[in-house]
């Protein structure tokens, strides 16, 4: 009984700290994936970046928000909106990918022999985002 | 305190996303970086009823996923057909299983 | 009937977890609800063995772990490629087949694809899929067998 007390006395001293750090975590993955969403050169190369945020930043945000969370209801909301997430954000990006490739936009692929002109657009993009 | 520097990150992250929403060359761009904010929105949301002490703010949270999921896709719809009274038709299934 | 009655458990179990009062009469409009939305589903035809897919939950359950790892490994590389001063990323456009049956196996491949950072599938044609991917070199068509079959095992069994 007294080891049980413990670990849940243990654990209340240390989950908010854990959960305070995950949220951190997650939250500079997410300026990460921003990052990556202006640098990237076109609009399907952006879509994969745009993913980061939706999988490996809610799954920390969230999972440290559990464990910062005060009450039995608060971690039952916190677990619907992950679900919710977890459903919608790739059916969302299907859309948009798939209104894209069906409006005609072609991706940028870098196959051995147009190499150099893949590079060249990188560089392009790059100029017009720091510029 | 971890939870003010989470937030200082995100805000961040939604100014980056705004930046590419000014930018973006084409529609779709702007429509995913759209739906991106609104996610960023969400979370935050969250964060700021915990650094508030007010976890109401979840329920706030919750209706913007909804919303921002049906915007995403009414947008994508009506950039495609002009219009919101197409019925999606279902693509016949091959054979019917049960 | 079984559907609706596991549909309508599902249902008011949402209700009141994002309610949280236990008033009789929170409780009464909770019910009434929550019937409501079963006869709209009723009579939207959603009940038959995919729209109600409570059968597949513990299997979906053994996959989600994989499917974790997977995300985790993937968004590492993702990160990395944001974070790199040249960028070094090599799009490419893959055709996939599926061994998936049902719509829904179909649907939580093409989900799972989309959910791990670095492939996103953009088009679906019977059991053909049109992945884009970042790196051409970790998205050759024999990388995605082994989410393929089980994915195949969590819904169709």
């Amino acid at each position: 009984m007294s080891f049980f007390s413990e670990i849940g006395a243990l654990y209340g001293q240390y989950a908010p700290l854990l959960g305070g750090a995950l949220c951190v975590f997650g939250a500079v993955l997410t300026l990460f994936g921003a990052i990556g969403v202006l640098r990237f050169p076109d609009f399907y190369t952006r879509l994969h970046a745009a993913s980061v945020t939706d999988t490996g930043a809610v799954l920390a945000l969230i999972t440290g928000m559990c464990l910062m969370s005060p009450s039995g209801l608060v971690t039952y909301k916190l677990i619907i909106i992950l679900i919710f997430l977890f459903l919608t954000s790739p059916t969302a990006s299907h859309a948009v990918a798939n209104a894209a490739l069906k409006a005609g936009l072609t991706p940028i692929l870098s196959k051995p022999d147009d190499k150099a002109q893949t590079a060249e657009t990188d560089q392009d993009t790059a100029k017009e985002v720091t510029s | 305190m971890m939870i003010a520097v989470a937030v200082i990150a995100l805000v961040m992250a939604l100014i980056l996303m705004l930046i590419r929403v000014l930018l973006g060359p084409s529609l779709y761009d702007r429509v995913l970086a759209v739906n991106s904010f609104g996610q960023k929105t969400v979370l935050l949301l969250g964060l700021l009823g915990f650094f508030m002490g007010r976890p109401d703010f979840l329920d706030l949270a919750i209706l913007y996923a909804l919303i921002n999921f049906v915007a995403t896709i009414a947008i994508l719809k009506f950039v495609r057909y002009r219009s919101f009274q197409v019925t999606l038709v279902k693509r016949p299934a091959p054979e019917k299983e049960v | 009937m079984r559907y609706a009655f596991v549909l309508f458990i599902i249902l008011y179990a949402l209700w009141y977890g994002l309610s949280g009062y236990n008033k009789p009469l929170l409780l009464g409009l909770g019910l009434i609800s929550t019937i409501l939305a079963c006869v709209l589903a009723w009579r939207f035809r959603l009940f038959d063995r995919e729209g109600v897919p409570y059968l597949t939950i513990p299997r979906l359950l053994l996959y989600l772990p994989w499917l974790f790892r997977e995300i985790v490994t993937s968004n590492i590389r993702v990160i990395r490629a944001c974070l790199r001063v040249d960028l070094d990323i090599d799009p490419v456009l893959v055709k996939v087949k599926t061994s998936c049956q049902s719509d829904l196996s179909k649907t939580l491949f093409a989900n799972s694809i989309t959910l791990t950072p670095g492939t996103v599938t953009i088009d679906v044609d019977r059991d053909e899929l049109l992945v884009h991917a970042l790196y051409a070199s970790v998205a050759k068509p024999e990388d995605f067998i082994e989410m393929d079959r089980r994915c195949k095992r969590a819904i169709d069994g």
